[in-house]
């Protein structure tokens, strides 16, 4: 039995509108949920107050203070490392056996789940090192896990720079470096500020790896040295031991805007990017 | 500059360049050198197939987090890659280009959202929707497949969607002048010639999945035992880790590394994989 092509074209067309409808959806209600029931809690006095019982009442003022510093500190890391690996990569060698192995490193460093970079993080920079948890071994272990990203995202960019550029800046006797730094690097910068961006946006949704690292205290950190809380991790505690439901709502609406603005902002810039090349 | 100079500013960019390659081998050095003692000492198979785990009487079975870990993962799998790749052929091949461009980022989006955000959806929406209509605490096997089939759905999608872009236009146009409809030549052609990054996206996927910690444990109940049904509550690997590191001591916090190596080696196997398969789809080119 044969079924006209022109049935299963229709029928094929139509499940597969509708799965994509679907997933849309899915992203569409989880935003709204959270927002619905989070923004009447969300006020200004929510975000500038200390918590009190644990976060049972109050707002969540030290946990935005370390929401802001650990991807800071993150990214400080992060981005020179990452941008310097991704001018190697692109502008001073072709393809050899080290790049095949950096790029594969870059590639399993990106696959490793958060958990181990939490276990990893606590047993070398708050035990072997004694850093204890604090904000230096939590934004040291979020630097390692951006780091795959801002090489990617850094290394795109920089292919991405005409080739006519690189020899006009070469046949004004320009060296090699001077072209990357005068020349390369500003081309590539919208490219290189969207990766960073999207690392920002991981750092502060990160729960698994920074709760072993940077640890949950809710003082305000004095020092690197101190433990902090993270918005991520504060909404976790809330919502895992039933604190405050409120609170957590609260808590996840703020968490989901400050993820969703950077987000945009980094396709914003991204968008930009592309479309001043074409 | 002049203080280095062009060869000093290569030398420089070599060494940072083997930051990424050297911070992975520097986990894997410290999670292996905690966590392999353990399992030597302990009996390879003691650890593996044992079933009980019981860190105060000093049993230590992961085998029903592995099979945990098994589940959970191949139950996403079947809630993920259709649904995602149902979504990339569709945005590849039948939507206009200004719905992919709109669409593709929003469905990243979804891939930005936190973990613990998943998670509590799992908890608030998902466990008491299960627990009124098919019975069980809710929180179970069932759950986390659908939450973390959700999460994987912007690797499979966006993935997908490069190898289905990258298979080259002639193939379609061939198949589209013998008089076949597009879904044909979707099915007949472009799929078949896209098939190895699709398989890669699928195995990232499962890659993310085995490797999800927060949401799991806000959803999947975690009890420790061998799920014998949907609605059972289960412990999973990275559950299991995340759980006890904060007051496991000892021996005990041996375990949880020697878990944490089980979890790298499979991650590290599935990646590899993957990194194949795209390399296939990249030489075919």
């Amino acid at each position: 039995m044969r079924v006209n092509p022109k049935y299963t074209q229709w029928g094929a067309v139509t499940i597969l509108t509708g799965a994509t409808i679907f997933t849309i959806l899915i992203l569409v209600f989880i935003i709204f949920f959270i927002l619905e029931k989070g923004l009447p809690v969300l006020g200004l006095s929510f975000l500038t107050e200390n918590p009190q019982e644990m976060g049972k009442a109050g707002g969540i003022f030290p946990t935005l203070i370390g929401t802001i510093i650990l991807p800071v500190f993150a990214l400080l890391i992060a981005t020179p490392l990452g941008i310097s690996t991704s001018v190697y990569l692109a502008e001073y060698t072709k393809e050899t056996r080290i790049t095949k192995v950096i790029r594969f490193g870059t590639d399993c460093l990106a696959g490793i789940p958060s958990i181990i970079f939490g276990l990893f993080g606590y047993i070398f920079f708050v035990i072997t090192l004694g850093l204890g948890w604090s904000i230096l071994s939590g934004g040291l272990t979020l630097a390692v896990m951006v780091l795959p990203t801002i090489i990617r995202t850094s290394e795109e960019a920089i292919r991405a720079v005409p080739n006519s550029y690189r020899k006009v800046s070469f046949s004004l006797g320009a060296s090699r470096w001077q072209t990357v730094k005068k020349v390369v690097l500003p081309n590539a910068l919208p490219g290189i500020v969207t990766g960073i961006m999207l690392s920002v946006g991981r750092s502060i949704g990160e729960t698994a790896a920074v709760i072993f690292t940077a640890g949950s205290s809710l003082r305000i950190p004095s020092s690197v040295f101190d433990s902090t809380r993270t918005m991520a991790v504060h909404f976790y505690i809330l919502a895992r031991e039933g604190i405050s439901s409120e609170n957590a709502y609260g808590t996840a609406a703020t968490l989901i805007i400050a993820v969703l603005f950077v987000n945009l902002l980094a396709y914003y810039t991204m968008h930009r990017f592309i479309a001043k090349r074409s | 500059m002049k203080l280095v100079g062009e060869k000093g500013v290569q030398r420089i960019l070599m060494i940072t360049a083997l930051s990424a390659i050297s911070s992975l081998l520097l986990i894997a050095l410290f999670i292996f050198s905690e966590g392999l003692p353990f399992i030597f000492n302990y009996g390879v198979g003691n650890f593996l197939l044992a079933n009980e785990w019981d860190p105060s009487t000093g049993h230590f079975g992961i085998f029903p987090m592995i099979m945990s870990s098994v589940w959970v993962t191949l139950g996403a799998m079947v809630v993920g890659a259709p649904l995602g790749i149902a979504g990339a052929i569709f945005l590849s091949e039948y939507a206009s280009p200004i719905i992919m461009k709109i669409v593709k980022p929003t469905i990243e989006l979804l891939a930005a959202i936190p973990s613990v955000v998943y998670g509590f959806i799992g908890v608030m929406v998902l466990a008491p929707i299960i627990r009124n209509n098919l019975g069980g605490p809710g929180l179970s096997l069932l759950a986390g497949c659908i939450i973390l089939g959700i999460m994987i759905l912007p690797t499979v999608i966006s993935i997908s969607i490069d190898s289905i872009l990258a298979v080259p236009r002639s193939y379609r146009e061939g198949s589209l002048a013998l008089g076949a409809t597009t879904w044909q030549t979707t099915h007949m052609v472009t799929i078949k010639a896209a098939r190895s990054g699709i398989v890669a996206s699928i195995i990232l996927g499962l890659g993310r999945a085995i490797g999800e910690t927060m949401a799991v444990i806000m959803v999947a109940g975690n009890s420790v035992n061998i799920p014998n049904s949907a609605l059972d509550s289960v412990r999973t690997l990275t559950a299991n880790i995340a759980l006890e590191m904060s007051y496991a001591t000892g021996m005990h916090r041996e375990a949880l590394f020697a878990t944490g190596v089980i979890l790298f080696i499979i991650i590290m196997i599935l990646n590899s994989i993957a990194s194949v398969a795209i390399r296939n789809r990249n030489a075919k080119k």
